[in-house]
């Protein structure tokens, strides 16, 4: 290793860099092909070959965003939030209590909040369908929001916890010692070093709850109906509309591939489980 | 369904720490666990129980006046159903490829990114977002760019009028899923990758350890614990698999790409055989169990759950 | 940490602002209307402002691809779920939903509106969405099937097209057209599972081979010489001379093939002339001619299908739901579609009027008449050689067709895939119909 000439060593480097580049952009082609279609008209979308060089057009954006799609953007931010906010709520004082404060079967909790995340969704999707009916809630945005926040809240859970076992037991003694009640211990001890960690979490709920398809779909109608289900009315037994497809697909992504480019290293970290530092 | 206990020594060790304690020391510091809980079980375990319910009875939805109740008739049809033994199979087989294909990837495009370069939060910028659009629009994204026979990416390159969902149908499928959860794998494995000490490498470059010695020796050992935890949540998910069948074969041709999740929704939310549909979600939360008691074993063992204040 | 709080923070604000508006607090005076998601449809939902404008009611629409559209629409009625005010639905449906009380009679509406004529709809049309004569649903398009084949490759290749051509000579032609160098396929027919994709155009052909679902004792007769025949041809003649990626090609992907140029034929829903003439979607404007569905066996062989309107039982504002459809299926709606995007894209086959507009018959004047002819035909007596239990043409009228046909569609696709032989497709298909059959023999 150590006998390779710096310069036969850096240009070993350089062929791997390009390598990457290369495979990264092979990798995420087709969405980059997505973008791409999405400023076509229809007869440059369907074309053999494909085509790479069109005159751009704003028509097919301009059309979804026309076509009715704020509702749902904005159902879809309500939930998404909303729900998130609850699994804060429920997940934190729950991590907690199963971190930092353990008692006897917690290790039945956890496992049980994991145990139910491994369940088919589609085995309670009919008594949901009725419950929710019987309810009031069919076709409203409160359906899902109580659906994302029992989804995600298991994950969350394990998550937290994790976060919250980072916090060294010697802080906490001291702090104790030093005749902190519990809120100060929580505010001035716990919550610095565990915050990133909730901030990942919450990142995550945000990820799933925005993309979640098969309640969305089956759940909601008109008034609560989110992005994929606006997504899959693009989606016409009569014709296909590739482009128009596209944009509503690129748009539809948008809000949480932005959140997701900015949040990277919460990414990292929420889905690591707080084993990096 | 219910609480599965996976007690481990330690546990039972702090329970009894727990029990001089007192009592009502205990209860107040479960109190906060109790919301979620409460929560969880509500909305979780009430509507499975409908669920049972309704795999005692005859209910087709759309024949008003024939709901009655049958006793087991249902779970006999289940297990005489072909397409329910070829939908297990496939989400068995779609759950195990996907997982061990997308973890690999995962694997080596972490392995690229663990370096400094020109241009690499780019580079890892383009490679986690495939896990952040929207599965279905992923799913109908390649159904059309990707897979079609005629205008698709895949004609262009091969230039064969292959119809890619026809011939290969859970092939494909998988093959949408990979790209989605790859990123989600590599991102894991980085963050395994980054939280290596760096004194341990050095230590074992000095010492004249080749590349690949210390990745097998050092860097594996290490990763396992991310591995485990990228395998099991992979595997959470894509078992229950559904945008993808469902926009981009719908299950065909014939059953060819049918997992659980999607012949449930059919029997469902097309048959409308209520009775059925439950049954057989009953008998795949009975699957899922039998599967999850010894994956929580593992997830529990690498999380050391008990272990509680470290 | 700090921005993605304050990313978070800010977005809270500014969408429970909206979601608030948006999507909580829905007045009673804005109706939700279910509709699957076909052009026709989409010009509809493009042309309702005005509709919101003129009456005050407001709407809201959730529009679906088929298979989607029908689960929700079903599930929805039959549970009484009240999600939605309008609903729609097909001549398979509304029959059916009627007997079990789940839709609203209509007449009384009709009778109270003047000038929506319902004398001027195409009689089996109105037929077919009747029970005890009475109209459940008003029909929004209405559609038999057709052949389209391409005039200037049949002139190329010195062929004629008869006037009323037999499936052999369909598949003679086929044959001859095929140029797979040129990428153009010799027939386009629909393989996508589905018992309203690819079982529509299959069971018109097995009608005129002379086969039949279920015989009159309800026994099912999937494994029929009659059956078997009618299946090996037409698998076969996609597997030969049909288009690429037959087994996952519907309506659409077959009207794409057939709009770019890439089939000779194409045998299905009269609907496809508008798309096929319209030059914004077609490069083959005007080379088409369009010649009744082929037979063997039978006098004529299309089939009869209409998208309706219909309104559940448990919708709240019947009358605003009944001034929405109205405005939707009347004549007035069809000169608006006419005079705002063009003659092409009037929803046909459902008033005799629109048959009579001047600039309508000038624009489809290729298409108009076979059309009429194809739904005029469309009939049992006509279509079949002998007679059935059910109702329906293509498809068997009773509610778990829908299943059925689902399961049996898959296993033909599997054929036409060429994963499996025609007759293991048949004998499992002939397992599910019988236990549905058994279930009606009981009954009698």
């Amino acid at each position: 290793m150590t006998t390779v000439a710096p310069r036969k060593r850096a240009y070993g480097k350089g062929s791997l860099t390009v390598a990457t580049w290369i495979i990264a952009i092979l990798f995420v082609f087709p969405l980059l092909w997505m973008i791409l279609t999405a400023f076509k008209q229809e007869a440059d979308a369907y074309t053999d070959p494909p085509k790479l060089f069109f005159t751009p057009t704003f028509e097919q954006l301009g059309n979804v965003l026309s076509g009715g799609f704020l509702p749902y953007l904005s159902n879809s931010a309500f939930v998404t939030i909303i729900s998130t906010a609850l699994v804060l709520l429920f997940g934190v004082p729950a991590a907690y209590a199963l971190s930092l404060a353990p008692v006897k079967g917690t290790s039945n909790a956890l496992g049980f909040f994991l145990s139910t995340k491994m369940l088919p969704i589609v085995a309670a999707i009919i008594p949901l369908y009725v419950i929710s009916q019987n309810t009031e809630l069919l076709d409203t945005v409160w359906a899902l929001v109580i659906l994302y926040t029992s989804m995600n809240l298991p994950l969350a859970i394990w998550m937290m916890r994790s976060f919250f076992l980072e916090v060294p037991h010697e802080m906490i003694e001291a702090g104790r010692i030093d005749g902190a009640n519990l809120p100060t211990l929580l505010r001035k001890i716990i919550m610095p070093v565990v915050a990133p960690g909730i901030a990942a979490t919450a990142l995550i709920c945000v990820i799933f709850s925005w993309t979640e398809f098969f309640y969305a779909v089956n759940l909601t109608a008109a008034r609560a109906g989110t992005v994929p289900v606006f997504l899959v009315g693009f989606i016409t037994s009569e014709g296909l509309y590739w482009a128009q497809l596209s944009a509503a697909a690129l748009l539809a992504s948008l809000p949480v591939m932005i959140v997701g480019w900015i949040a990277q290293n919460h990414l990292v970290r929420g889905l690591s489980m707080g084993a990096v530092k | 369904m219910s609480t599965l206990s996976v007690s481990t020594p330690t546990s039972t060790s702090q329970a009894k720490v727990e029990e001089k304690r007192g009592l009502s020391t205990a209860a107040k510091r479960r109190l906060p666990l109790l919301p979620a809980l409460i929560f969880v079980i509500a909305v979780t375990q009430l509507p499975f129980l409908l669920t049972v319910f309704y795999s005692f009875q005859s209910w087709n939805l759309v024949r008003p006046g024939s709901r009655h109740f049958v006793g087991l008739d249902n779970y006999i049809d289940v297990f005489s159903d072909t397409t329910f033994l070829v939908a297990l199979l496939n989400t068995v087989l779609l759950t195990v490829v996907c997982v061990l294909v997308a973890l690999l990837l995962g694997l080596g495009l972490a392995i690229l990114l663990d370096r400094k370069f020109l241009g690499r939060g780019v580079v890892r910028t383009l490679l986690i977002t495939p896990f952040l659009i929207l599965p279905a629009a992923g799913a109908l994204l390649w159904k059309t760019t990707v897979f079609d026979p005629t205008y698709g990416l895949l004609h262009f390159v091969f230039g064969t009028d292959t119809d890619w969902l026809s011939e290969f149908p859970l092939a494909s499928v998988m093959a949408q899923i990979v790209w989605q959860w790859t990123p989600f794998m590599m991102l894991l494995i980085l963050a395994g990758l980054q939280s290596q000490a760096k004194d341990v490498l050095e230590a074992a470059n000095v010492d004249g350890a080749g590349r690949w010695r210390t990745f097998v020796f050092i860097t594996l050992p290490h990763l396992s614990r991310f591995l485990q935890l990228a395998t099991l949540l992979g595997a959470i998910y894509i078992v229950n698999s559904f945008d993808a069948i469902f926009l981009m074969t719908q299950g065909g041709p014939g059953t060819a790409s049918t997992n659980l999740p999607y012949y449930i929704y059919q029997r469902a939310f097309e048959g409308f055989d209520v009775g059925q549909a439950s049954a057989m979600g009953v008998i795949v939360v009975i699957l899922t169990m039998i599967v999850a008691t010894f994956a929580l074993r593992l997830m529990f063992r690498t999380f050391s759950v008990s272990g509680g204040i470290k | 940490m700090r921005k993605l709080l304050i990313l978070f923070a800010a977005t809270s604000l500014l969408v429970t602002g909206c979601a608030g508006a948006g999507s909580i607090g829905t007045g009673s005076s804005t109706l939700v209307i279910a509709i699957v998601a076909n052009p026709q449809m989409k010009d509809a939902i493009a042309l309702a402002p005005e509709f919101e404008k003129a009456t005050g009611i407001g709407l809201k629409f959730v529009s679906l691809p088929e298979n989607q559209a029908r689960a929700k629409i079903t599930a929805s009625t039959a549970t009484e779920g009240g999600e939605f005010d309008v609903v729609m639905i097909s001549n398979y449906e509304a029959p059916q939903w009627a007997a079990n009380g789940w839709l609203e009679n209509l007449e009384p509406h009709m009778a109270a509106t003047p000038g929506y004529d319902e004398g001027d709809f195409i009689p089996s049309i109105k037929q077919s969405l009747s029970y005890r004569n009475q109209m459940y649903a008003v029909p929004f398009y209405g559609e038999s099937s057709f052949l389209a084949y391409r005039k200037d490759l049949f002139d190329k290749a010195g062929l004629t097209m008869p006037a009323r051509p037999t499936w052999p000579q369909i598949a003679d032609f086929a044959a001859k057209l095929d140029d797979k160098a040129a990428g153009v396929a010799g027939i386009c027919l629909r393989g996508k599972p589905g018992w309203g994709e690819s079982l529509a155009p299959f069971t018109t052909v097995a009608n005129t081979f002379g086969a039949q679902w279920f015989d009159k004792d309800w026994n099912a007769k999937l494994t029929s010489p009659e059956f078997a025949q009618a299946a090996n041809f037409y698998v076969n003649l996609i597997r030969e001379h049909g288009e690429v990626g037959a087994s996952s090609a519907g309506f659409s992907e077959c009207g794409t093939r057939y709009t770019q140029g890439n089939a000779a034929m194409w045998y299905d829903a009269t609907v496809m002339a508008g798309t096929n003439e319209d030059p914004a979607s077609s490069k083959i404007v005007g080379k088409s001619g369009y010649a009744p569905a082929p037979v063997v066996k039978t006098q004529a062989s299309g089939w009869l299908y209409t998208w309706a309107l219909g309104i559940p039982k448990v919708a709240k504002d019947k009358d605003a739901a009944w001034k929405f459809m109205a405005w939707m299926t009347d004549k007035a709606y069809v000169q608006k579609v006419g005079h705002t995007y063009g003659w092409n894209r009037v929803p046909p086959g459902v008033r005799q009027s629109t048959y009579a507009i001047p600039e309508y018959a000038d624009a489809a004047k290729a298409y108009a008449k076979p059309t009429l002819d194809g739904i005029a035909d469309a009939n049992q007596q006509k279509a079949m050689a002998s007679p059935v239990p059910y109702p329906g043409i293509q498809f068997v009228g009773i509610p778990e067709f829908q299943d059925l046909g689902t399961r049996v569609s898959q296993q033909l696709s599997a054929a036409i895939a060429g994963r499996e032989s025609v007759e293991d497709a048949l004998k499992q298909s002939q397992d599910y119909a019988q236990t549905v059959g058994d279930s009606y023999k009981a009954v009698q």
